[in-house]
């Protein structure tokens, strides 16, 4: 059976979080309740991690042969692959001729990042505001009309597929980005190091540096003596030259993107940007009200969006701010 | 929720409590405080504050104590630093988003947001106040500003229980804004029951404190007052008297010292209202006119009716609310008696409710091409007003209010609580029908704070089909049933705030069930111990239809009957 299947090649969810893949299956296909849905998250919003966009163009069968075994492993009602606004321009009228006959329907998100939160797509879906919802309960007891709900990303329904052909090698899709010289997306065993990636891809730069890892707002900022573990979150490298990056143009630029992104229901996060984006323009950066201010991110935010701004920030300020200065 | 108990600790100290319970709830009833902003008991946990996060010993993270349920064993510690420094940031965060204007705020010296910050030493400054230029509007008698709102969106969840989806949450981010609805379709009913569940303060009623105060100089005036019946329940309230203290007595002595020149009790005139209402009703029924009959002394249900619902206007009893009777007779009987030109009589309530700002201002309300009432003060309103002039109700000596407008039955006293109109009617129409009066007065039936009750009354040949509705969500109830059978009920009373008037708008803070059961049971203290508990044999409303009215079916009608009209939406006024 292929959840055993996925099992044994110890797949884990490939959207950020890592979550083992046939874990959450079992939960959907064990879940009390008659109707079932699955999810395809292609909402891909974050900077710098452009993979989806990779996999849609060039194997969107695969992908859609892993919904399909999905649909028939959990017995569900229907699917849904839900598609962030320009690859459901982009890509609408292929994956349609592609499911053909499977209950399966294309749905095009507008929510932008948060969009790609588990429980904001599932209010996304029911037309209602674009909010997370508290959990428990987890979409796999109750998501889409509180129904049992399926929700993966779509690099693991593609992997799920590979699995099931027997031509899975344990390899996930990585975007390389920022200062080298042959960005774009690889596919590299999952285990591989960064260093060792960026070194395979030919993009290991010979100058000082650091890295932004597992998504380009809400990554972890890596040093170069810390490259030697394997990536985890988003499958996103950048690489910023350290001579010729701007901390404060950097951080400028990630609160752009979550000042934006941020749905606005709690305070540490509504509040928190706010101030953090205010303390930028005003050069006014403050280390310790930002630290503080990243504490309750991390600790205290409704969703996982809050504690995804914490990570950058406070990496980048013990990292390298307070080397710094 | 169930009731089985489990026991969890909290700081140490053991504590029993109910599975389902979460562990705020767990922790307010062994008395241990945990800072909430976001929380109401009346509404769903939406968990967006984050001040009450707590530690549970062997987790990981901080989890939100509003949100969080308890489970066997749980051992919780609410007040570590690491805690404590959390609570501290995100307070100074709200408190940037929050414009403080203390000194005329519905939550005076309750204020949450300021004892947290003392609480947690949080600097109220830290950060440049983010909402400083953002709107204030008005709609209605309410008025809403922005500039205090912390977008905890209590008011939105409140709105829409009330069935008027009014106010809205709007854009996302920091850019999010709760504001009124542009939409013609939606229209606040003024029941203010976002006042009473805002945690900022940032809704309230207009009050006119300068005008009264000025007035109550103007030697060319006559100021008089009177006072609601809930208002003897609540008002001890803002002078830091325990809940549910009667303080009729000292409330008359009160405004007596603020100068006004008669005291009169809202109560005589909802005995009239009983009397008139019982009269409609039994002809509904014995001409086979439009049934079932609505009340119409909640000027909020009314207005749900008018602008959501005309298709309901002629359910309505004609007969006016009892502010807008007692103000009429005022300017009518009283003037007469007492040979004062009505013109010079200025009339002020004393009501626990916003909505009846509005009403007085109803053209339908007219009384001679006057209105009925000039100005309305809330509970919350007269109790900043007492501290504004130093006068504590606490030490005053009980005095009684004036003739003759100032006796009232039992039955009139529980206006003030949800089902109280009902009982009351239904003891007049009871005697009306019968002749004679019931044996047992008590309708435990329509008694008690649950949102939604009904009740087959026995009176004589007839069976009285009765519903009792309090809180729109309830009302709504009722409509629904209505909808599917027609006949259901051939009497309701809806009271549109939670609780009825006890729970009213303008009432003192905070509220939540246990204080409205508190104020309603206090009420009903006052009708068991009256000696007349039915309308129709209170002496003073007997004399005034004899000396008065005369049966003079035209008069009656002119002083104690409305009418309604639909009304389309009302605009919403920038400041
Ligand atoms: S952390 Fe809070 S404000 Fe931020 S996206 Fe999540 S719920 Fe919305
Ligand atoms: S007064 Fe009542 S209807 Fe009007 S906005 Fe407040 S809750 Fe809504
Ligand atoms: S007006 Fe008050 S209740 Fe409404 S969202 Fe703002 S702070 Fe909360
Ligand atoms: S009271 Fe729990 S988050 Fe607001």
């Amino acid at each position: 059976m292929i959840i055993e299947k996925i099992k044994a090649a110890n797949l884990r969810g490939r959207g950020g979080a890592g979550y083992p893949t046939a874990a959450k299956w079992e939960m959907v296909m064990n879940a009390p309740g008659e109707t079932k849905y699955v999810i395809c998250n292609v909402s891909e919003g974050e900077p710098a991690v452009a993979k989806d966009d990779y996999i849609l163009e060039k194997y969107p069968e695969v992908v859609i042969e892993g919904i399909r075994l999905a649909l028939e492993a959990i017995k569900a009602k229907s699917g849904i692959i839900y598609l962030r606004k320009d690859y459901f321009k982009k890509y609408k009228s292929r994956l349609k001729t592609l499911i053909g006959s499977l209950p399966i329907e294309v749905f095009e998100e507008t929510a932008g990042y948060l969009g790609g939160e588990e429980t904001t797509l599932l209010e996304v879906i029911e037309g209602k505001r674009a909010e997370p919802r508290f959990k428990p309960p987890y979409p796999p007891q109750s998501g889409l009309y509180l129904c049992p709900t399926l929700i993966n990303n779509l690099e693991t329904f593609y992997s799920v597929a590979k699995i099931a052909a027997g031509q899975y090698k344990s390899t996930r899709f990585y975007t390389i980005s920022g200062d080298v010289k042959k960005p774009g997306v690889y596919e590299l065993a999952e285990d591989r190091p960064i260093n060792k990636a960026l070194e395979e891809t030919g993009n290991l730069p010979d100058f000082e540096f650091f890295v932004q890892a597992g998504g380009g707002a809400s990554g972890q900022i890596l040093l170069q003596s810390e490259l030697d573990a394997p990536l985890s979150g988003a499958g996103s490298i950048v690489v910023y030259s350290k001579k010729k990056t701007d901390l404060v143009g950097l951080m400028k630029k990630w609160t752009l993107f979550f000042i934006k992104e941020n749905c606005g229901k709690c305070v540490p996060c509504r509040e928190g940007v706010y101030r953090l984006n205010e303390m930028l323009l005003l050069k006014s950066f403050d280390v310790k009200a930002a630290l503080e201010i990243t504490a309750v991110l991390k600790e205290t935010s409704f969703c996982p969006f809050g504690k995804g701004v914490a990570n950058s920030f406070e990496s980048l300020i013990n990292k390298l701010w307070n080397q710094d200065k | 929720m169930e009731s089985r108990q489990i026991e969890i600790v909290i700081n140490g100290q053991p504590v029993k409590t109910n599975v389902g319970a979460t562990v705020l709830e767990a922790a307010k009833s062994a008395g241990i405080g945990i800072p909430a902003l976001c929380y109401h008991p009346d509404l769903t946990v939406r968990a967006n504050c984050r001040l009450c996060v707590v530690e549970i010993v062997g987790e990981k993270g901080v989890v939100p104590a509003c949100a969080t349920k308890v489970r066997d064993g749980m051992k919780i510690t609410t007040e570590s630093d690491r805690v404590k420094a959390l609570r501290k940031t995100n307070l100074e965060l709200i408190m940037s988003q929050h414009r403080e204007e203390c000194n005329d705020c519905v939550w005076l010296a309750e204020c949450k947001l300021l004892k947290y910050a003392a609480d947690y030493k949080a600097k109220i400054d830290r950060f440049p106040d983010r909402k400083i230029k953002f709107p204030i509007t008005k709609f209605g008698p309410i008025e809403f500003d922005q500039t205090k709102c912390i977008d905890c969106r209590n008011c939105v969840e409140m709105c829409s229980k009330q069935q008027a989806n009014f106010l809205e949450v709007k854009n996302r981010g920091f850019e999010t804004v709760i504001e009124p609805s542009k939409d013609p379709k939606k229209d606040c009913i003024y029941c203010g029951q976002c006042i009473v569940h805002c945690p900022a303060g940032a809704i309230e009623a207009v009050g006119e404190f300068e005008e009264i105060q000025d007035l109550l100089k103007d030697k060319n005036k006559i100021v008089v007052v009177q006072f609601a019946p809930s208002i003897r329940a609540s008002i001890g309230e803002t002078a830091g008297m325990a809940h549910g203290s009667v303080v009729t007595g000292q409330l008359v002595a009160a405004l007596r010292r603020l100068g006004f020149a008669k005291v009169f009790d809202v109560s005589t005139a909802a005995d009239f209202t009983t009397i008139e209402e019982a009269e409609e009703l039994v002809q509904r029924i014995s001409q086979k006119k439009v049934l079932p009959m609505f009340t119409s002394c909640c000027p909020a249900w009314v207005k749900y009716v008018e602008f959501y619902r005309p298709d309901l206007i002629q359910n309505l009893t004609t007969v006016k609310s009892p502010q807008n009777i007692l103000g009429s007779l005022i300017k009518t009987y009283w003037a007469e008696k007492e040979k004062i030109d009505p013109k010079k009589i200025v009339v002020i309530s004393i009501m626990p409710c916003t909505a009846k700002k509005y009403e007085i201002d109803k053209e339908e309300a007219k009384i001679l091409g006057m209105k009925p009432v000039d100005m309305v003060l809330t509970t919350r309103e007269l109790g900043r007003l007492l501290k504004i002039k130093k006068i504590d109700l606490k030490n005053l000596e009980p005095e009684i209010s004036d003739d003759p407008l100032g006796i009232h039955t039992g039955a009139a006293v529980i206006y003030g609580a949800t089902g109280g109109v009902m009982e009351s009617a239904i003891r007049t129409a009871y005697w009306r029908i019968t002749g004679s009066n019931m044996t047992d007065l008590v309708c435990t039936s329509v008694r008690g704070i649950v949102g939604f009750k009904s009740a087959e009354v026995k009176i004589g040949e007839l069976t009285l089909k009765a519903a009792v509705a309090n809180g729109m969500q309830n009302a709504k109830l009722v409509l629904d049933e209505l909808a599917k059978n027609p006949a259901a009920y051939d009497y309701i009373e809806i009271m549109a705030c939670p609780g009825g008037c006890i729970g009213g708008g303008g009432q003192p803070l905070p509220v939540d069930d246990e204080i409205r059961k508190k104020r309603a049971a206090a009420l009903y203290r006052i009708d068991c111990e009256k000696e007349i508990r039915v309308a129709h044999e209170n002496p003073q409303v007997q004399k005034i239809y004899e000396e008065f009215f005369k049966k003079d079916q035209e008069k009656i009608h002119q002083v104690m009957h409305t009418h309604y009209g639909k009304k389309s939406k009302s605009r919403i006024i920038d400041k």
